[in-house]
């Protein structure tokens, strides 16, 4: 699946996009992000404190709890401040 | 007629609010509201010298049109138009507009509000600040979470 990083997580990580192929043990948004924290230093900085990053599913919001299910796009950032 | 737009340039208010009502006889009632780069100094005294605004392209459109759909369902409108931008602004530069038309105020009034309260929580932007001294991403804010819940 194609993952994306936005803002402060995409700085940590020092990546916009990647390509990455999760064992079918990662079923849920939470279990990505724990996935990925285990990747490098700047995974862990970025999901250093999961409950301030936000995902999307295909570009609509999801949960830690959402199941990834046949999701292509996965996308992690912070809280929103636009507007 | 109901728009959104994500881009990099200037947007004109008064060009929108014409745009969506002429050749109308329809609407009663246009509220708009323009969100701005506003001038700013931190505690410290550093000065905001720009905002830069990183958008989730696709995903930003998608889903202030999926907002503007959930607006529809709350109020009569006969039209919105919502245009964000992206990229670096300095102060006194337009960001965001949201134009509502109803046949009558209340429902333009509230609804311009509620599109901006969920578009602050839910729209995927983010924004850089640039600061005499230094750059740091902006934190969100637990009064605009308040604020998007109060609409239920």
């Amino acid at each position: 699946m194609k993952i994306l990083y936005f803002a402060w997580v995409r700085e940590r990580i020092g990546l916009e996009a990647e390509e990455v192929d999760p064992p079918a043990s990662v079923r849920t948004v939470a279990d990505l992000a724990a996935f990925l924290k285990e990747r490098g230093e700047g995974y862990a900085h970025a999901f250093e404190n999961p409950s301030v990053v936000r995902a999307a599913l295909d570009r609509t919001h999801a949960r830690p709890d959402t199941p990834l299910g046949a999701a292509r796009e996965v996308a992690f950032f912070p809280p929103m401040t636009g507007g | 007629m109901f728009t959104v737009r994500i881009q990099a340039g200037q947007f004109d208010a008064a060009a929108e609010i014409a745009a969506l009502a002429q050749g109308r006889t329809d609407i009663g009632a246009v509220v708009t509201f323009t969100g701005l780069c506003r001038d700013d100094i931190a505690p410290g005294g550093a000065r905001l010298v720009a905002l830069t605004l990183e958008h989730y392209p696709g995903m930003a459109e998608e889903e202030i049109a999926r907002l503007v759909e959930e607006a529809r369902t709350r109020w009569p409108l006969t039209g919105a138009t919502v245009i964000h931008r992206f990229g670096r602004m300095i102060p006194g530069d337009n960001i965001v507009l949201v134009v509502t038309a109803s046949s009558h105020r209340t429902a333009a009034f509230e609804a311009a509000e509620f599109l901006m309260d969920w578009l602050k929580t839910r729209a995927p932007f983010w924004k850089l600040e640039e600061r005499e001294a230094a750059r740091s991403w902006v934190a969100a804010k637990d009064t605009d979470d308040t604020a998007a819940g109060r609409w239920g």
